[in-house]
This record gives structure tokens, C-alpha cells and sequence, in this order.
């Protein structure tokens, strides 16, 4: 006997209304609403827009451009925030021992330093994935060797390592990008495999390998995008770390040319001034980068709650 | 004889993000000294919420929000924590499902069975060791002084519900409420833990609650039966009535559903549906939509009655004629 | 357990192997060896000889070996700068960078812990999300910007603390340490504090987390259906299953801290092994780097076995694990 269905319970009773379907809610906009839950993550989102911005167009919001010689006046120099320089010109954040605007070379040190930063992450983010997704896709040797790598590489920190490849390439700006290159891409190797290697055995990939799809197709077309979540949190943390690591090898005089001075090294300028009481020459930097890089953390943190699906609500 | 427990009207709500879920609407029963409840019904009916409210365990975003549960004659919703704390594990004792997860897997037993002699007594150290022996003595544990030095890990699942049940006889309470004990052990081991939960409430007089989803296991062990869904009491009376001669359609569609009654080549029976979302509650009799009796009165919600002495039942259409099954 | 010590004693010295490989190909093979271990103003006759006492007009495998071979003896090149076997000058300043990363590991354990308790206990409250941003401020800052910005307010505008440099030392255990003065101690500070910061920020996320996660296992629920007193569910319950996680990961943390010590030895003078790596970096006295490198990566791989072996230790179910077969 066959149990009786909804419909046919009983006479005359209307099937059951079915509730009111809720708002269309596209995975992005709940994404988005998730996201804008926490509102200090929200606001930092705002500032890191901001700080991109100011970054971006440096050259055209800069007060002076403190690399041209001929607009520093070196009788300027150190002088304290507000201060009004020789010519009539407000130097707002003081400037430092060559008479240079920190404002201006606030807003050209961030260009350096995110430009790096950021540049290195992504770089390491290519890689990193690169070599994650194969290890998990191919197995056996192939996973065995690269994931001993990443052990090896992830058990020394960062910093000595990148202290490592600086004392035997030297400085440079080409030299500190491949530092934290080497430093970070085993963070998303290993993100990526363990998540790979989950998606690695759903139906759809075994899908495309029936289809016969070229392994590189598979891989970057159908396993890639699946694993994204995990790796968007850890892609914008390491971006915070690597400006970190830039600005702290940049003040130990290891990473950025004096020409193009980043945070760091401006911070570093100014620490010689420190205890003569002219802080703003290391203070102003350094609060700039700061606030980067929380921001940057913020974010991120609040990516992790959203996309993990443990917490899922 | 005053009832050793007797609940009133107890609501238990969860206030979630995505909205209210009425998780106990209006439950009331009532135990005797030495009485066995079994509280029956699936997975979602309220029936462990019930348990974990008589003790004061239901955690945020969980809460009482009304009705009584008099212990011996005492009105426990208005007790402060401390009154709490000390009825817990002393007066009235719970038995939880997975005994792996309910040990702490980094301490010893005889940490666990002593901490709990001397929470509520003050004892030397040896006289609650003493008293942790003997209870592993009395749930037919073998060489309790090793086993008292060993981790959890170590013992298989029904030694561990063994030690569970031994913790909460520690303090011969008046009420042991056990939720669904026997789930999560094997067919063969969930016999002798009946068994020896029975014998052990027998001696010492003690009521037990059984929560369980598995009638079958009621069957043998309770006085009274208690059926719950979806928050509320649809069916209760005492367990050869209810189970003989059930009056709820919910009741006889899960009496039927025992394999066990079903003649071999036929499709065992199932009632259609699945439970409600308690977060959106149809109108009316929350089981209506899978109900082979509903009607248009059934869009009202239906109230207690007592059809027969002894016999509580929830529904406007019961099975007050034996019909065949 | 001693097949499992062996086995990881064994896979320790693997990745010892390992690393002088990697050590020996970045300094022979990528680097110029000639550059690197000879002083650049030594003239051709002495470039000479010690192109032939380094064995470096040999093919590449029987330099590795030879490398090795000095390495075992202890001799891992002079330093240019103070014509000294690099290994003694290492050697020389370790107690000074140990006892800063000690004093910083201690600092993050006796304030993380606590922190991160309260945190994990009250998610909601507004002193927990306080403790939260600044955790998420303890690792973002930078270091090195903390580090100037404490002696600023505490040495420069206070004049609470020196700024920079280790203060007197008295000697125990045949070595010299500092903080066993009370001028010492002041200098010990800052340097601390600015290195502890990371540390600390790890030691709260890390409690936060395992408590959140700890108090809605049903262990500990069940312990407050025992009636325990709500200090000791959470001192032993709670307690116990986090340090595990949280001291192993600090322990490995140790390293790293070690490691960063570069960073607040340059800021404050610290005299110790991170001071003497940047200066060497700085003048190109090489065999120092070298001797640096062969020696922290030594200390790393140590410092994880000790650790694993601590951790199978404490932890009761990996301990007995191998016993059991």
C-alpha cells in the first residue's frame, strides 16, 4: 500500500501553504550581508579603500614631491608638524632631516609599500597555489615531495628566512620580493591542497575527467574556483604580512633602495631622531603603516568568520 | 503520595537570529517515588530540551520562559545558580547519550567519580575514592581499582555509559534523567544497560526519565509513556495502554513503524512527511500534514484532553474505537 | 614510545641533513664561496692558501663533505671582523638573546592565558571584544615601530626605563644572566615587552578558541550536571584540554621568537646572537652568518622534537596509544 500523500489527506483541505519564498538571495549578496555584520570590518574595508586610493594617486594629492631636489629647501628640515617652512609652505606632519614634506613622503613610502607588499603576496599567491593544487591533484610522489617542502619551509619563520636570502643575494627591491616569495607560498600551497584535496573527490571533477578534459582544464577551470574561500582569507593576511616583512627588513637596511624608500625605511630615518625628541619623523610612517596593515587583518578576520563553513550559521 | 517530580506547563524557548523556536510548548507530566517516564519521540521534539530544563542546563540562546517543575514539592525554575549547582548530581542526576564525549578524555575516572563525591560532601579524599569504588562495584564494572586509574579512552562504550551511570547513582539521587543512553551503543550492550538501570532504580527507589526516540526500548522499562512532538505532549498514559491501544495517530503510526510488527515481505510501514521546521510551525496540529485523519478542524490547535482516566491525549480525532490495524 | 622517539630522533637528523645541504648550496653553489668565507682583504698568497685549506678548488660533493666533516668538529669558519672561530662568538651571546625570549615567552603565557580565558568565557561581553581588537593590533603592529614607540614614551618622555642595552649580569649555572639584578631587570623590560607582543596576541587567540570550543563539548556540560562548582569546570575542565594546544604551540613559537629577537636586539642594543647577525650582515662578515644560520637551524629542529616529545607526554590518549598496541 502506498502511503497517502500530501494531496490527498483528506477531503476538502487545502494543501499546505507553502511559507513566502524568501528574498532572492544570490550567494554574493548574502556574502556581502554576512560581511557587513561586524561594522568594524566594514569601516576597515572603507579605510584600506582610502589608503589604496591615496596610494594610487600619490604623485596628484602629494603636497610636494619629495624625490625632485629642487622643491626640498635642506634649511627646512626637522622641523616639527604645522610648522610653515621657509617659502610659506605648511608642512603638516613635519618634515624630516633633508627638509622633505612627510606628508608627501608618507603618501610615496605607501605606493612602495603596498606596492611591494602586495606584489610579492600575489606572486606567492600564484605560486603557492600553483604548486598546492598540483600536489593535491596529482598525489602520491608528487604530493609527498611538495608537501615535505612545505614543511620544511614552514617550520623556520619568516624572518630568518628572508634574512637568509638577503645575506647571500644582497638588497634590493628584486631581492625582498623574492624573499617573500619564498617566505609566504607555502602558506597557500597548504591551504589550497587541503582543500583541494577534499573537492578533489566530488562528482563534478570526476565529471570533467570523464569528459576527458586536459588536466590543466580541470585543474585552473572547475578545482580552482571551488577552493577560493580559504584561500581569499589567507591571500589577504599574507598581503598584511608581507607589507610587515617589507617594512621590517626595509628598517634593518636589508630590503628597499634608499631612491624609493618605502615605510619602513623611512621609519628608519627617523630613528636616529627618536631620542632627541623628534618623533615625528619615525611616528608619522609608522602610524601609516599601522593602520594598514590593521585594516588589512580586520578585513581579513572577518572574511575568516564569513566564508568558514564551520561557523556556518 | 506527593510526586517526586511534577512539571507544569513548561515552555522552553530558543531565541535564534532566524527567529523563535518554541523547542518545549507546554509540557506537563508527573512522576512517582521509584517511577519510570519513558519521554518519547524523534529527533527535534523537544524530549532532550525537556530533560536538560528539570536541571537547568538549557544554554543560550535557550531559556525557560515559563511554567514549573516542582521537585518534591520545591519550584526549581525559581532557584538561584547555587541552588542549582547543588541539587545537580546530589538530588536529581543525568545520564547523557555518548558517554565518549560526556568523560573528560584528558582526566582519570577516579578524577571524575571523586570531584563529583566532593561536591557535595565533605569527605576525605579515600572515603570518596572509596565510594567511586564501590559504585563501579555496583554497575558490574570488573577490577574497579585499575579501572579507576585509567582514562576514558581506554574502556569500550558500554563500560563508559557503565561509569556514566555509576557517577550519577554516586549520591543515590531521588531522579535520574537519562537521554537516550543506549543510542549510541551496540544492540547487545543496550540490553544490559537496561537491564542494569532498571534493577539499580528498583533497589534504591529512585524515578528515572528515559528519553529515547526507540519505543521498543520503552516497551519493557516504563510505567508510563509520554509522546512528544514538535514541542508538545500529543499522547500520555501508562505504557501498556499507550502501546496497546494507541489514541494518537502520531503514536500508532510509530508503533507501527517498529520493524519488528511488520509480516516479513510487506514494506514497513512509515509515516509521510517529515517533522516540522520548528521555526515555522504550520497553524493548528502541528503533525496535520501527516496525518491520515486531518480535516479543517485541525487547523485549530488542539488542547489537552482526557479521553480516559489515566489517558492524556492531544488531537481532535484520536482512535477512540479499536479499529484494526 | 621509544620506537616513536627513535623514529622522530631519526627524521629530525633527515632534516638536519637537510638543511646543511641547502646551507652548503646557498654558500658554495649560489653564493661565491671565495667572496663568503674569505676576508676581502686578505692578499692572493693568503687567498690562496685558504682557497686550499677550505678545500675549495675541490669538486663540489667532497667540499659538502669536508664541510660537514668541520662542521662536526665545531668549526664553522672565523669571523673576518673579530678573528675569532665564529662558533664562539655565537655561542658567547646566546644567553643574552635566550634569556630575552624567555622573558617574553613567560610574559605572553602569564598574560595570554588569563586574557584569552576571559575572552573565550564572555564571547559578547564588551571587555572580551576589547581583548579581541587589541590581539589583532598585537600582530599587525609592527615589531619594530613598537619598539620605537616604547622607548620613546617610556625612556625618552618618562624616563621610567633605559632605552637601550643589557644591564649588569650575575652569573648561575657557570653562564651569565641578567635578569637576576635588579638594574639588569629594568633593562629586560622593554626589550621584553616588545618582543612578548606577538607572542601574546597568539597565546589569547589560541585560549579564546580552544575555550570556545571546549565549553560547548558535552563534557563539560555534563560536569556541571555532576554540580560542580563553576571555578573548577573551568580551571580543570576547561583548563586542562586547552593548555595542551596552547603550550605546544607556544613551545614552537619559542623558535620563532628567537628567531625575531633580531628585531627588538637591533632597536634596544640588546648584546645578543640577533645584534651580532644584523651587524654581520651589515659588515659582510660572513662565517658568522653561516655559523648563525647552521646554529638556529640546529636549535629549530631540537626545539620541535622536544616538542613533539612533550606533547606525547601530556597528551594521556597519544601517551598511551603506544602502550596499549
Amino acid at each position: 500500500m502506498t502511503p497517502p500523500s500530501v494531496e490527498s489527506t483528506a477531503l476538502g483541505v487545502p494543501p499546505l501553504q507553502a511559507a513566502a519564498a524568501p528574498r532572492e538571495e544570490t550567494p554574493l549578496r548574502r556574502f556581502v550581508s554576512d560581511f557587513a555584520e561586524s561594522r568594524l570590518a566594514v569601516v576597515a574595508f572603507a579605510a584600506f579603500v582610502l589608503i589604496v586610493l591615496a596610494a594610487l594617486l600619490a604623485p596628484v594629492i602629494a603636497p610636494q614631491n619629495p624625490y625632485d631636489l629642487a622643491q626640498l629647501d635642506i634649511m627646512d628640515g626637522r622641523l616639527p608638524p604645522g610648522s610653515v617652512g621657509g617659502a610659506g609652505f605648511t608642512y603638516l606632519l613635519g618634515t624630516d632631516d633633508q627638509g622633505r614634506d612627510m606628508l608627501s613622503g608618507i603618501l610615496y613610502g605607501l605606493r612602495i609599500s603596498l606596492a611591494v607588499g602586495a606584489g610579492s603576496a600575489f606572486i606567492a599567491f600564484c605560486a603557492g597555489t600553483a604548486l598546492g593544487l598540483v600536489a593535491a591533484y596529482f598525489g602520491g610522489r608528487t604530493d609527498t615531495v611538495i608537501m615535505r617542502l612545505v614543511d620544511l619551509q614552514l617550520s623556520f619563520p619568516a624572518i630568518l628566512v628572508a634574512l637568509m636570502i638577503l645575506a647571500f643575494l644582497g638588497k634590493g627591491i628584486i631581492n625582498v620580493v623574492i624573499a617573500i616569495v619564498v617566505v609566504e607560498w607555502a602558506y597557500y600551497a597548504r591551504t589550497v591542497r587541503g582543500t583541494a584535496l577534499v573537492e578533489r573527490r566530488r562528482e563534478y571533477i570526476e565529471a570533467a575527467a570523464c569528459l576527458a578534459l586536459s588536466h590543466a582544464r580541470i585543474v585552473f577551470r572547475h578545482l580552482l574556483p571551488n577552493c577560493l574561500p580559504p584561500l581569499i582569507v589567507v591571500g589577504t593576511m599574507q598581503v598584511a604580512r608581507a607589507i610587515a616583512l617589507e617594512a621590517t627588513l626595509s628598517f634593518l637596511g636589508l630590503g628597499v633602495p634608499v631612491t624609493e624608500p618605502s615605510l619602513g625605511l623611512l621609519i628608519a630615518n627617523g630613528y636616529e631622531y627618536l631620542l632627541s625628541g623628534r618623533y615625528w619623523i619615525s611616528f608619522y610612517p609608522g602610524i601609516a603603516l599601522l593602520v594598514t596593515i590593521v585594516v588589512i587583518n580586520l578585513v581579513g578576520d572577518q572574511l575568516r568568520d564569513v566564508l568558514n563553513p564551520r561557523l556556518r550559521r | 503520595m506527593a510526586a517526586t517530580l511534577e512539571v507544569r506547563s513548561l515552555r522552553a524557548h530558543f531565541f535564534t537570529k532566524a527567529g523563535v523556536v518554541k523547542a518545549v510548548d507546554d509540557v506537563s507530566f508527573s512522576i512517582g517515588e521509584g517511577q519510570v517516564l519513558g519521554l518519547v519521540g524523534e529527533s527535534g521534539s523537544g524530549k532532550s530540551v525537556t530533560g536538560f530544563s528539570i536541571l537547568g542546563l538549557v544554554d543560550p540562546p535557550g531559556r525557560v520562559v515559563g511554567g514549573e517543575i516542582l521537585f518534591k514539592g520545591r519550584d526549581l525554575t525559581k532557584l538561584s545558580e547555587e541552588e542549582w549547582r547543588r541539587i545537580r548530581g546530589r538530588d536529581i542526576a543525568m545520564i547523557f547519550q555518548d558517554p565518549m564525549m560526556t568523560l573528560n578524555p584528558v582526566l582519570r575516572i577516579d578524577t571524575q567519580m571523586i570531584e563529583t563525591v566532593l561536591a557535595h560532601e565533605k569527605v576525605s579524599e579515600k572515603a570518596a575514592r572509596a565510594r567511586a569504588r564501590e559504585a563501579l562495584v555496583q554497575v558490574g564494572i570488573p577490577s574497579p581499582d585499575e579501572r579507576l586509574r585509567a582514562y576514558p579512552h581506554q574502556f569500550s562504550g558500554g563500560m563508559r555509559q557503565r561509569v556514566a551511570i555509576a557517577i550519577a547513582l554516586l549520591h543515590r539521587p531521588a531522579l535520574i534523567i537519562a537521554d537516550e543512553p543506549t543510542t549510541a551503543l551496540d544492540v547487545t550492550i543496550q540490553g544490559q544497560i537496561l537491564y542494569e538501570v532498571q534493577k539499580l532504580c528498583r533497589e534504591m527507589g529512585t524515578s528515572l526519565i528515559w528519553i529515547t526516540h526507540d519505543l521498543a526500548v520503552v516497551a519493557g522499562l516504563a510505567d508510563e509513556i509520554c509522546v512528544m512532538y514538535a514541542g508538545r505532549i500529543v499522547e500520555k498514559g501508562p505504557v501498556d495502554q499507550v502501546l496497546d491501544a494507541p489514541l494518537h495517530p502520531y503514536t500508532k503510526g510509530l508503533i507501527g513503524s517498529v520493524p519488528s510488527r511488520n509480516v516479513r515481505g510487506q514494506k514497513l510501514a512509515q509515516i509521510p512527511g517529515m517533522t516540522p521546521s520548528l521555526l515555522s510551525l504550520p497553524p493548528g496540529c502541528a503533525f496535520r500534514a501527516r496525518c491520515p485523519r486531518a480535516d479543517a478542524a485541525c487547523l485549530a490547535e488542539p488542547a489537552l484532553t482526557r479521553p480516559r482516566p489515566g489517558r492524556e491525549i492531544r488531537c481532535f480525532h484520536p482512535h477512540l474505537v479499536d479499529e484494526v490495524v | 614510545m621509544t620506537v616513536y622517539l627513535i623514529r622522530r630522533l631519526m627524521q629530525s637528523a633527515v632534516v638536519v641533513l637537510a638543511m646543511t645541504i641547502i646551507l652548503f648550496l646557498g654558500v658554495y653553489a649560489i653564493g661565491d664561496p671565495v667572496e663568503i668565507l674569505i676576508s676581502p682583504d686578505a692578499d692572493q698568497i693568503e687567498r690562496e692558501r685558504a682557497i686550499a685549506a677550505l678545500g675549495l678548488d675541490q669538486p663540489l660533493w667532497l667540499q659538502y663533505l669536508t664541510f660537514l666533516e668541520n662542521a662536526l668538529r665545531g668549526d664553522l669558519g672565523r669571523s673576518f671582523v673579530f678573528n675569532e672561530p665564529a662558533l664562539r662568538l655565537i655561542l658567547q651571546k646566546m644567553p643574552a638573546t635566550l634569556e630575552l625570549a624567555l622573558a617574553a615567552t613567560l610574559f605572553a603565557v602569564l598574560l595570554g592565558l588569563p586574557l584569552g580565558l576571559w575572552a573565550g568565557l564572555r564571547p559578547e561581553a564588551l571587555s572580551s571584544r576589547v581583548i579581541m581588537a587589541g590581539s589583532i593590533l598585537g600582530f599587525s603592529l609592527p615589531t619594530f615601530w613598537v619598539g620605537l614607540m616604547l622607548i620613546m614614551v617610556f625612556a625618552v618622555e618618562l624616563g621610567w626605563l633605559p632605552s637601550t642595552g643589557r644591564g649588569p649580569t650575575a652569573e648561575f649555572l657557570g653562564l651569565h644572566w641578567s635578569f637576576l639584578t635588579l638594574e639588569g631587570l629594568r633593562h629586560l623590560v622593554l626589550p621584553a615587552i616588545n618582543l612578548s607582543l606577538f607572542k601574546i596576541s597568539l597565546v589569547i587567540r589560541l585560549t579564546r578558541a580552544g575555550v570556545r570550543e571546549t565549553v560547548l563539548m558535552d563534557y563539560v556540560k555534563f560536569a556541571r550536571a555532576k554540580g560542580l562548582a563553576p571555578r573548577r569546570v573551568i580551571f580543570v575542565h576547561v583548563l586542562k584540554n586547552i593548555m595542551i594546544p596552547v603550550l605546544t604551540v607556544t613551545a614552537l613559537e619559542f623558535g620563532s621568537t628567537i628567531a625575531f629577537s633580531v628585531v627588538t636586539e637591533s632597536i634596544f642594543a640588546w648584546p645578543g646572537m640577533g645584534k651580532l647577525i644584523i651587524d654581520s650582515i651589515y659588515v659582510l662578515d660572513r662565517p658568522v652568518i653561516v655559523a648563525y644560520l647552521m646554529i638556529i637551524v640546529l636549535m629549530f629542529i631540537l626545539l620541535n622534537f622536544v616538542v613533539d616529545v612533550m606533547y606525547s607526554a601530556l597528551d594521556p590518549r597519544v601517551r598511551l596509544q603506544d602502550q596499549r598496541g
